[in-house]
């Protein structure tokens, strides 16, 4: 991402405008289906099972119409699994022509020879591979067993059909943070781009972001590693609250939601953003509300996050400019106020307000939860034949 | 990064789409995936008219530039040929 402008013409900084809202998303995030055939620890979005209410085909494509009409150059489909949608590559083939173009996520599993051939083909789609741990055990701890071995060989099958620049995306934790070269050479050998985000304690995330999120000095091994990698490494804007470590990362250094990005859910709920699916930011619905446009434009929650925040503590702060308080949803889903720091706050006072809350203390719940409900333990889910004798 | 040449013919780059916004404009290359933001409204001006004129001083002076800020859209137009968000034509 670039500014490029004609020295002395902002009097407005362009990241007033930014927080001011735009007409129109720059981008979205669509989850396209609640429905996933794995179950990793840290599902932002409490994955697994299909919510009956999801958007129809027909409804899908009203949301694509009105993406194109709103001049939204791209969106990024996610899920749950997207492809396990019947329609999946009839939206996706929809979408691209009606010029909105198509990042889409996915574990990799409908990855064949044939599906890699078709999207290296089309200018308007790239592709998202989950990968979180460069190697078998680090990964399929958190994604579930043999689900490294499925997202390397749909990689594969993407380097094999010439798709260029595809994105392998990784959430940064505590085991994988030492597996970053790792990372970048697997990204490398399949000719794609690595893509690093932050683990946030949305969805599933919040179960396991006290023993998965990157400890103190991790954080800053990171940042140091984000900065000597520049923009060959994305990071889709997670970790500007690192930008209190020293100069700012590549990005708009900014939160977007409600601004400059939101999230469509499964069944048309709009909120502020993907790490945020809360009633508390929860702007309305696409089928009830006036579609997407309406929702965009006209809901209150997206006004107020459109007007003035207040920094509290953090505004005496001399980082403030860079780091702005850091991420809403991770403040949220710790338990922590919104007008004061992040709970990975460079500085430390995220820890301390952490280590402050009571025992015990409750934090906001996800407002839905599609994961697979567990049977309760029986021998054989360790070993199918504990039971059986001959 | 080689001068920008002003006196040549250009156009919106390939598979760019740009999108107007108060501040400017939003560009989106669909081939690089890259976004760029032009940060005026009269350099938004520009670029959209490029490809209608002979020259890129051309569409500046078309679009009421002149002087100081001639060089300062200079700058601003050779990171966006370098970037491929514009590109040469034949004139």
């Amino acid at each position: 991402m670039s500014a490029i402008a004609p020295a002395g013409t902002p009097a407005v900084r362009l990241v007033d405008h930014f927080e001011a809202g735009l007409d129109a998303p720059i981008c979205l995030t669509w989850e396209l289906t609640y429905a996933c055939n794995l179950a990793c620890v840290h599902c932002l979005s409490s994955s697994g099972r299909r919510d009956p209410r999801e958007l129809s085909t027909e409804e899908c494509r009203a949301v694509i119409d009105e993406l194109e009409a709103m001049q939204v150059f791209y969106v990024n489909i996610g899920g749950g699994e997207p492809t396990v949608r019947r329609d999946f590559w009839e939206l996706l083939d929809y979408a691209t022509a009606h010029h909105v173009g198509v990042k889409f996520s996915t574990n990799g599993s409908r990855i064949t020879p044939q599906i890699a051939e078709r999207l290296a083909a089309n200018d308007y789609v790239d592709v998202q591979i989950s990968l979180d741990g460069a190697t078998p055990a680090v990964n399929d701890r958190v994604r579930g067993t043999g689900s490294y071995d499925t997202a390397l060989r749909a990689m594969g099958h993407l380097r094999d059909a010439g798709m260029r620049n595809f994105k392998i995306s990784v959430v940064v934790t505590r085991e994988n943070v030492a597996e970053l070269d790792a990372f970048k050479a697997i990204a490398d050998d399949h000719g794609a781009q690595l893509r690093i985000t932050r683990l946030r304690p949305s969805g599933r995330g919040a179960d396991v972001w006290d023993e998965l999120h990157p400890t103190a000095d991790q954080q800053r091994e990171l940042y140091d590693w984000l900065v000597a990698h520049g923009e060959d490494v994305l990071t889709g804007d997670s970790f500007f609250h690192l930008s209190a470590y020293g100069q700012a990362l590549p990005g708009l250094g900014m939160c977007g939601a409600g601004r400059v990005v939101c999230l469509i859910d499964p069944i048309g709920d709009v909120y502020a953003c993907p790490f945020a699916i809360h009633d508390a930011f929860l702007a309305g619905n696409i089928r009830t509300d006036g579609g997407f446009a309406g929702v965009w434009r006209e809901s209150e929650l997206f006004t107020r996050l459109r007007g003035p925040q207040s920094g509290g503590a953090c505004e005496s702060c001399s980082f403030y400019d860079s780091c702005r308080g850091g991420c809403m949803a991770a403040k949220f889903f710790t338990g922590l106020p919104l007008d004061g720091p992040d709970p990975e706050c460079a500085l430390g006072h995220g820890e301390a307000l952490l280590a402050g809350r009571q025992a015990g203390q409750a934090t906001p719940r996800p407002a839905q939860d599609h994961s697979r409900v567990r049977p309760p333990a029986r021998d054989c889910d360790e070993n199918p034949l504990a039971v059986w004798t001959p | 990064m080689t001068e920008f040449d002003l006196d040549r013919a250009w156009r919106v780059g390939a598979g760019v789409a740009l999108r107007p916004e108060r501040f400017g404009a939003l560009a989106y290359s669909f081939n690089s995936r890259r976004l760029s933001f032009l940060k005026s409204r009269r350099l938004y001006e520009i670029v959209r008219t490029l490809a209608e004129y002979p020259s890129g001083r051309a569409a500046c002076e078309a679009a009421g530039a002149a002087g100081t800020e001639l060089a300062q859209l200079r700058t601003a137009l050779g990171t966006l040929a370098a970037t491929g968000m514009i590109e040469e034509r034949v004139a």
